[in-house]
């Protein structure tokens, strides 16, 4: 199976910083899932071969992290933290609210394929709870208003 | 190792440094309950079950998972570890089905077991259960997963015990479950290892599962009847309407150099004994039929061919076939009654390795034999062909397990990239045919390396392999029979000059080693002592005829034209195995024991249904030379062993049986009654026997009178009696053998079975043929894609 280049670098580079391949794994994983959009058979296949592991170990370890998955998610996926912090502050309500908006539940994905909504654990922004992930970006100190911004602000970075 | 001192409930014990407090209790009776920890296994610390307090430490310990150190003192036992004991129990038990009664794993349950313990009479759960249906992984395997407790023993055994990596664990916390490599399915070696060690009703059998419930049964502990290996079994078997019937296979006692390993073969493929096609009683040929008779008949008939042969054409007329999967008494027995009844050396087997050469090779050379227990304990070892993880499972369990724990470096020459190698420090491929040039190089051919050199191995890297070898200690060399004749010598020869080398020469079946120990050969007397010169069996046997006879290809020959005017064929099929043309023996009267109508069978004048290995007494002698007990588990009433039928076929020649088996001598005992009020006496009286390991050997039948025979002759087979009848095995030696005879290795052909198959017995085990079928089909599948 064939990836960018960019990744082939950083592969390659990870690959260096442990004393085992297996080590790798987790970053690996991440960069083939930014990638591809979800880590498919194939991308499966494709890294047991090159960290020797079986393909039972991998999916183990994807199966492990909430933050990695099989099946193809939205562009944006978004992650709703309901936590402790964020729960006493309103988290739940974000999360409801979100749902009625996209129309779409735990897991779902908007028939366009724009977004997805994962209900998680504490991501780390409880300072600033209730928060939420969108990819890799935080936004904090959520309120509906606030979070439909955020949500139009996707869309409309998706428009142009 | 220096030991070490410690307090545990009170009491001052001392223990090797680096052993684990859970087995340094263990080891003076204390008991730490335990899920997770199973010894030789990673450790684990998953279940929290043997938390126990040591001093100075904040919060309670998991035993198994610390080491024990100076002055540490150690509580087993108190409030607090109760009180831990019962929430871990009653958290294993939150999504566990309380349906103990139902369970496969009722009775012989470890969590039913530790709660009865140690756990809490109620439970503070209401949730509801989380019910997930049963699975089918393989047709071995199958999967109820919420009776699961997540010990992780099943992924550890797997993995690091079968180096078949097929079970993972997948999520994680509260929804964490056990996964097979292939989504739905496993696809592995089907050993069984992951269901026997399950502490729970999870992983369950297909051959066992909800036949039976753990206390009905008889536990019977004998010795595997298929590869060469030797692996005790310990057979659960049930009263049926035919007798006893074999309902479960395991070592889950760990008797035998086994443990509790056994493969696919030994674990599951009893059932052979129950297949439809399983003769049950004499047939002879009528009108160009077989048809059914009684055993009175069909013996009074071989009794009266075999007479009338002898007597017109003398015994060299006849030719005898034995079995590798018959006892060291049956094969001494028939080795015996050849000679000496029939007056006769046309007696060959099917062999599958060159016992002769390497008697013959390690002749005065005591201690140079390496026994099943040595593989696992040797410092370094080579294998110079075979595939042991096919062909023989616990040897390759052996190497492996020694390699992981011990670290012994492994050298493996092969012709094929056989799975061992990744646990080899250095695998060396060789072109197929190049094995004597192997073994002429390392006994110190320089020349023989050209034939051995590749791109990816150099004269220089073979001379620095040898070189190498020659520094190890106690080295073990395993070899298969790839070398044979002459290769045999030359390996020999290069052990020696490895300081303490052992062998171990790598024959199939469950007693081929034994079978060539016990003279079925035509120029070999048991204990490969010449037929032509003298020897005890000479002159304790007295009528040995003197020139060496026919082996099989000879047998043939004679068939063709039309000298040879019998045939005894015991417990094997020459026709499929050895690709024989079933016409070449229509003129000679031709009588086969066996318990299936085999090709061979079909041929047949007079067919006699005889017992399995499951279903008679006796000993097996290993690949590697560990003598093992026999004991009769199963039963199928009508049929009998091949021990009995020899000696009757002798009775029926008119032949005097005492000269055959030396029974009736010494003990003499009251056998008490088998009927009326005082009935099973007769059976107190065995046991009362067999406690005391004493043997009646009142009968002509009993196996254990030729034992004495064997015991006393055949060189090497003077071992400790009262261990072997303890269930122990016990390393014969090849030093005192008998000068052997010119052989010839082109007979020699190995039985190329894998982990499915076993010969001619393997076709008829359900258990083998669906594993076969369902592998072919995930193949076919795949193929198509
Ligand atoms: S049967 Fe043996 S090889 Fe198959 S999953 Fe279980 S332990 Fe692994
Ligand atoms: S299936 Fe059995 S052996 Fe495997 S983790 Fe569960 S309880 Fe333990
Ligand atoms: S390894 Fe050999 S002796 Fe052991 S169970 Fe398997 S077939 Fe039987
Ligand atoms: S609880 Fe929501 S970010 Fe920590
Ligand atoms: S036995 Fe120690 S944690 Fe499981």
């Amino acid at each position: 199976m064939k990836f960018s280049d960019t990744f082939e670098v950083r592969f390659a580079e990870m690959v260096t910083h442990y004393p085992t391949k297996r080590s790798a794994l987790v970053p690996t994983l991440l960069y083939a899932q930014d990638e591809v959009g979800c880590l498919s058979d194939e991308v499966i296949a494709e890294l047991a071969q090159r960290l020797e592991l079986t393909e039972l170990e991998v999916r183990n370890v994807i199966s492990y992290y909430s933050m990695l998955t099989t099946k193809p998610r939205g562009k944006y996926n978004v992650q709703v933290c309901t936590n402790i912090s964020c729960l006493v502050r309103g988290g739940e309500e974000i999360l409801h609210h979100c749902q009625k908006k996209l129309g779409i539940g735990h897991k779902g994905t908007t028939p366009d394929g724009i977004f997805s909504l994962e209900e998680v654990e504490c991501i780390g922004g409880c300072s600033w709870a209730p928060a939420a992930q969108v990819n890799y970006d935080y936004h904090e100190n959520l309120t509906a208003e606030k979070m439909d911004k955020v949500l139009e602000e996707y869309r409309r970075k998706e428009m142009q | 190792m220096p030991e070490v001192t410690l307090t545990v409930d009170g009491k001052k014990i001392t223990a090797p440094a680096g052993t684990l407090l859970i087995e340094a209790c263990k080891s003076v009776g204390i008991e730490v309950p335990s899920f997770c920890y199973y010894p030789n296994l990673s450790l684990q610390g998953a279940c929290r079950m043997c938390l126990v307090k040591i001093e100075k430490m904040p919060k309670l310990q998991t035993a198994c998972t610390t080491v024990v150190s100076e002055g540490m003192v150690v509580t087993t036992d108190s409030d607090e570890i109760k009180q831990a004991r019962k929430s871990m129990l009653e958290l294993l038990l939150g999504n566990h089905p309380l349906d103990c009664p139902v369970c496969d794993a009722g009775g012989e349950c470890e969590l039913q077991d530790m709660t009865f313990s140690y756990g809490a009479a109620e439970s503070k759960f209401m949730e509801a259960k989380n019910h997930r249906d049963e699975q089918q992984w393989s047709p071995v395997v199958f999967f109820d997963r919420p009776r699961c407790i997540l010990c992780y023993r099943c992924v550890r055994v797997c993995g690091e015990g079968m180096d078949v990596w097929a079970l993972g664990v997948q999520n994680r916390g509260v929804s964490s479950i056990i996964a097979p490599n292939k989504e739905d399915h496993v696809e592995c070696e089907e050993c069984g290892m992951c269901i026997d060690i399950c502490p729970v009703g999870a992983l369950t059998s297909g051959a066992y599962r909800y036949k039976t419930r753990p206390w009905e049964m008889k536990h019977v502990g004998t010795t595997c009847t298929h590869c060469g290996d030797g692996c005790k079994t310990t057979l659960g078997v049930r009263r049926a309407d035919t007798g006893m019937e074999i309902v479960r296979g395991d070592n889950r006692d760990k008797s035998g150099t086994n443990g509790d390993f056994l493969c696919i073969k030994g674990r599951y493929a009893f059932d052979f004994a129950h297949h439809e096609d399983r003769l049950m009683q004499p047939l002879i040929r009528k009108n160009g039929k077989l048809t059914p008779a009684t055993w009175a008949e069909a013996l009074a008939l071989v009794g009266k061919k075999f007479g009338e042969i002898c007597d017109r054409e003398g015994g060299q007329a006849i030719g005898v076939v034995g079995s590798t999967r018959i006892t060291n008494e049956e094969a001494y027995l028939l080795s015996k009654f050849a000679r000496v009844v029939l007056g006769t050396n046309n007696v060959d087997h099917h062999r599958t390795a060159d016992f002769p050469a390497f008697a013959a090779a390690l002749r005065g050379k005591p201690g140079a034999t390496a026994s099943m227990a040595d593989v696992f304990t040797a410092p370094a070892i080579l294998l110079i062909g075979n595939d042991p993880t096919e062909q023989h499972p616990l040897l390759a369990w052996q190497i492996r397990n020694n390699v992981r724990l011990h670290g012994a470096p492994l050298y493996a020459i092969n012709s094929r990239p056989i799975k061992l190698r990744r646990q080899a420090t250095q695998f060396l491929q060789i072109s197929p045919g190049t094995e004597t040039q192997l073994a002429d190089f390392m006994a110190g051919s320089n020349d023989a390396a050209d034939a051995l050199v590749s791109p990816s191995t150099s004269k220089d890297a073979w001379l620095a392999l040898r070189d190498k070898l020659k520094t190890e200690q106690n080295l073990v060399i395993i070899f298969g029979s790839e070398l044979r004749g002459a290769a045999v010598a030359e390996l020999v020869k290069f052990g020696a000059s490895v300081s303490g080398a052992k062998f171990t020469c790598l024959g199939d079946y469950a007693n081929s080693h034994g079978a060539a120990d016990m003279g079925l050969y035509p120029d070999l007397l048991p204990g490969y002592h010449p037929i032509t010169g003298s020897s005890e069996f000479h002159r304790e046997w007295g009528r040995v005829p003197q020139s060496a006879g026919l082996d099989l290809p000879g047998m043939i020959r004679a068939g063709k034209s039309g000298t040879l005017k019998a045939l005894y064929v015991v417990g094997s099929n020459p026709i499929s195995r050895l690709n024989i043309d079933p016409f070449v023996f229509s003129n000679a009267f031709v009588v086969v024991q066996d318990m299936f109508l085999t090709e061979t069978a079909t041929m047949a004048d007079v067919v006699l249904p005889a017992a399995n290995a499951y279903e008679k007494s006796g000993t097996f002698t290993n690949t590697c030379g560990d003598l093992q007990l026999v004991k009769k588990a199963g039963e199928v009433t009508g049929l009998k062993g091949d021990f009995e039928i020899i000696v009757r076929i002798a009775d029926a020649m008119g032949f005097d049986v005492h000269k055959l088996v030396p029974f009736g001598r010494g003990t003499q005992a009251d056998m008490g009654q088998t009927r009326g009020a005082q009935s099973g006496e007769a059976d107190r009286h065995a046991v009362w026997l067999e406690a005391r390991g004493l043997e009646p050997k009142m009968s002509p039948f009993d196996p254990m009178a030729i034992l004495d025979e064997i015991q006393r002759l055949v060189p090497g087979y003077d071992v400790s009696r009262m261990n072997l009848l303890a269930g122990n095995s016990q390393h014969t030696s090849l030093a005192q053998a008998g000068a052997g005879a010119a052989h010839k290795p082109e007979l020699i052909s190995s039985a190329n079975d894998n982990l499915f198959t076993s010969g001619t017995l393997g076709r008829y085990s359900h258990a083998l043929q669906s594993v076969i079928e369902s592998h072919e089909a995930k193949h076919s599948e795949v193929a198509a894609d």
